[in-house]
């Protein structure tokens, strides 16, 4: 299953936990099954239920997706929320 | 559907990559025949002018245009109060970022307050532009002057003069309690940063200071607009999207994309300030009123006051490493200033800042802070030139006090294939080994610098680049030629990189190629020509658009022969029957032949690649200070930047250039000078102060390349990351001349001059 690494302004929803592995087959399944382990991450992450807030962007496995909340993750794949970056 | 990430081809005989044939766009641009926007003129154009403010935070208290408004020549006025505000809490995604609308709106015209010095209040469309700019006089605003706040730590202070009463903290989705001009804080943690120092051996721990700085393009920013009577809104513009204006426009305007065709021009420079759309819809406006064309055109006063500079910074950075010479703990904390509206690029300094090392302890903290000064747009790895001043200025001190020559040291630390980036993701092929044995192998670093005051500094930077989505479209002609139609604006020579690749799979000379950007009418969604993207994406996109010609061009040949598809075979611009050797046929002499086997062949192709490739580039740079005066003089300066593959590299070189003259000017020069009531003091290009040729040296380009193995041909974006490394380069080359750490850009003469007396005392004669 996946493992979400927590960014640490977030981990006191998660008990301080750095990691957490979670089920899921695309990126909103794989939030919404964290926010039912650890309520309120989801508002965290996840802009009016349809996309990735503003701000954050999300790594699998080392690459920022474009896929937004519909992208696939593979069994095993590391998930970084990371701070979103627009170049020049 | 994504595009898989793992599709480099590991071609080694390329036929038109990598070579340097004449650039589609030099004839335009040698004689001058290429239309820029101030060579737009259209029958019964007007022309407009902004009212700016003179004050950096004011309450509009009343605005009356009347007597503007009387005056002969004049055709109409717009204030804020023309923008339709229906959007108050909605975002738009402009593609590589998403901006409030009720911000959007907000900065193209003042409803309430004014937040900086040149914030547009009002225009003026008249028949031609000196009645515009009377006009401008004769607009009475009254004005609340309130408290400004200019510094970026005093504007995090509780009790600061807000520049939104509305604004709270977002700590990564957590909003503050109380309004605060921090618009943002986010952390990164890897480890344990206490356990790093505690392993560390020696530590250094410094405070960097930079100011804002202008991109500095030539051309300033320009628009053309027609409100048709059937409602259709033309733009002409110079921007770095013309999506990005459409998008813009139809937000701030409230009216659908569809009601907008944008027509790019030729672009005189960027280098990320020509993303937002400033006069675009304050033009429509007019124009809509008016039932004329309104043309545009900021003088370098406006571009200076009232355009996207990046944001100034302060950084703490504190790092440890051991008496082996391995880093083991880095902290940091960035402050940008965002300017008026809150979007720094300080998260993207954070999250480069440590990517060419290995660290095993992080902690970082980045903070998004307005103040009121014209609000921040991207420039060039944006936040990243900041964050590496600092960072590898540190580096350079760690090195030295190990006794560890400095490439070295960066090659000891060096991320790679594998290691964990500061940031928690773990990095895929990458090339910071490659540059920095390429910089240690150099003539450049292999000759001794000798002299007095004389000092050589090296230092390294990294830039993620951007994947983001293109489009391509192309006809093929009887002839054999093709038109290509691609949807980026075409900054840096991308219309001969993105040729090439289409080329390169049709075995055909890039100068059969005939490429052209197409309007918002014309192309698929393209996102902006921004985050290093555009040979990377669009020439994907141009890729596809290729083997979607290649594959009709084969049935053709299927059809011409009367053989099955299966049968045939393409190879070097010659199409082949598998069966019978004596059936083939050129891509030329086949071009003949499509009216008698079908008709036109057109191909078509969108990318939205998700193989970003960072890339990462090393700078050597030699200067001579004169104590004198603290002048510096760059004597020598290389760059070595891993491309991937240069696709054209005679551009490839000319952006790592670019990319070095402009870190130089931001390192020994270029400020925006504030004064005590937030009144920019030199807003011509006479006070900020830009290198010219005589400033700088041949800079010498070495392109290494380490293929990206997320695009066909290995490409990584090849234009932003030559400005991250050589601010902190010059720095440390100063310290190798005179031994003063210098932690301000600009490094001009007064402060070198001052740091050289603090040291040496009174007028530092040595």
């Amino acid at each position: 299953m996946p493992e979400v690494w927590i960014p640490s302004l977030m981990r006191k929803l998660t008990d301080g936990q750095e990691k957490v592995i979670v089920g899921g087959n695309t990126l909103r399944e794989v939030i919404e099954n964290l926010d039912a382990q650890f309520p309120g991450i989801k508002d965290r992450v996840v802009y009016e239920d349809y996309r990735i807030a503003p701000g954050l962007a999300v790594a699998i496995d080392g690459v920022v997706t474009e896929e937004g909340l519909r992208t696939q993750i593979p069994p095993d794949s590391e998930v970084h929320f990371v701070t979103s970056i627009a170049g020049g | 559907m994504a595009i898989p990430q793992e599709d480099y081809l590991g071609i080694t005989d390329y036929k038109v990559v990598g070579t340097r044939p004449v650039r589609h766009d030099g004839a335009d641009k040698v004689t001058g025949r290429a239309i820029y926007g101030t060579d737009l003129n259209l029958p019964d154009m007007l022309h407009a002018s902004v009212l700016r403010s003179p004050h950096a935070h004011a309450r509009i208290k009343s605005i009356d245009t009347s007597k503007a408004e009387a005056l002969e020549g004049v055709r109409a006025v717009v204030t804020g109060q023309d923008l339709v505000l229906n959007a108050e809490e909605q975002l738009a995604d402009l593609g590589e970022e998403v901006v409030r609308v009720k911000d959007m709106c907000a900065a193209v015209l003042a409803r309430e307050k004014v937040l900086y010095q040149g914030y547009p209040v009002a225009a003026v469309a008249a028949t031609n532009v000196h009645i515009a700019e009377e006009a401008l006089d004769l607009i009475e605003v009254e004005y609340e002057v309130l408290p400004h706040v200019l510094d970026v730590r005093e504007a995090m202070k509780d009790g600061a003069p807000l520049v939104h009463e509305d604004q709270r903290t977002n700590s990564m989705g957590e909003r503050s309690e109380n309004f605060s001009n921090v618009a943002s804080h986010f952390r990164t943690e890897l480890g344990d940063i206490e356990q790093g120092f505690a392993e560390s051996d020696v530590v250094v721990e410094r405070e960097f200071l930079t100011d804002m700085v202008h991109q500095g393009y030539i051309e300033p920013q320009n628009a053309t607009v027609l409100w048709n009577a059937d409602d259709v809104v033309t733009i002409w513009c110079s921007n770095q999207g013309a999506f990005g204006v459409r998008d813009q426009t139809a937000r701030i305007l409230g009216i659908p994309v569809s009601q907008i065709k944008v027509v790019p021009l030729e672009i005189g420079g960027g280098f990320g300030g020509k993303i937002k759309a400033y006069l675009e819809p304050i033009a429509a406006l007019l124009s809509r009123k008016t039932g004329h064309p309104v043309k545009m055109i900021m003088s370098r006063t406006e571009v200076l006051q009232a355009t996207g500079p990046t944001s100034g910074s302060w950084i703490r950075v504190k790092m440890g490493a051991t008496n082996d010479g391995k880093l083991v703990a880095a902290e940091s904390e960035l402050v940008y200033e965002a300017g008026a509206f809150s979007g720094s690029p300080v998260g993207a300094g954070a999250r480069n800042m440590l990517a060419p090392y290995v660290i095993p302890h992080v902690l970082v903290d980045g903070y998004d802070v307005v103040n009121n000064k014209p609000s921040s747009s991207a420039y060039r790895a944006p936040g990243t030139t900041n964050a590496a001043f600092a960072v590898e200025t540190v580096v350079d001190e760690l090195a030295e006090k190990l006794e560890v020559d400095p490439l070295e040291f960066r090659l000891n630390n060096s991320a790679k294939e594998g290691t964990r980036r500061a940031d928690g993701p773990v990095n895929k092929r990458i090339g910071h080994e490659e540059c920095v044995r390429a910089a240690v192998s150099s003539d450049h670093y292999q000759t001794a610098l000798n002299g007095k005051y004389r000092g050589r500094g090296v230092a390294s930077g990294f830039w993620g680049n951007g994947g983001g989505v293109s489009s391509a479209a192309a006809s093929v002609n009887d002839d054999g030629t093709i038109n290509l139609v691609e949807g980026s604006t075409d900054i840096g020579g991308t219309r001969t990189s993105v040729a090439m690749q289409m080329a390169e799979v049709l075995g055909i000379s890039e100068q059969q190629i005939r490429p052209q950007v197409g309007d918002t009418d014309s192309i698929g969604y393209t996102g902006v020509t921004g985050g290093s993207r555009t040979t990377f994406a669009t020439g994907w996109a141009a890729y596809k658009c290729a083997q979607d010609i290649k594959e009709q061009m084969m049935a053709r040949a299927a059809i011409l022969w009367e053989i099955s598809e299966d049968d045939v075979e393409f190879d070097q611009a010659v199409f082949r029957s598998k069966s019978d050797p004596s059936k083939s046929i050129t891509f030329k002499d086949l071009a003949a032949k499509l009216d008698s086997t079908g008709g036109p062949v057109m191909g078509r192709a969108t990318a939205k690649p998700t193989g970003v490739g960072g890339a990462y580039a090393v700078a050597i740079v030699d200067v001579e200070v004169d104590p004198d005066t603290g002048k510096v003089d760059i004597l020598r300066a290389s760059i070595f930047q891993d491309a991937g593959k240069a696709i054209y590299p005679p551009y490839v070189e000319g952006q790592m250039q670019g990319g070095v003259a402009q870190a130089i000017g931001w390192a020994l020069n270029e400020e925006y000078v504030y004064d005590e009531d937030g009144i920019l003091r030199n807003s011509s290009l006479l006070d900020y102060r830009m290198p010219t040729c005589l400033d700088l040296p041949m800079i010498d380009a070495h392109i290494v390349e380490v293929p990206n193995p997320g695009h066909p041909y290995g490409v990584r974006g090849v234009g932003e990351v030559p400005i991250v490394p050589p601010t902190a380069a010059v720095a440390n080359a100063i310290y190798d001349a005179i031994g003063l750490r210098l932690t301000e850009l600009p490094m001009s003469p007064p402060r070198v001059l001052e740091a050289w007396w603090d040291k040496n005392g009174g007028n530092g004669s040595a």
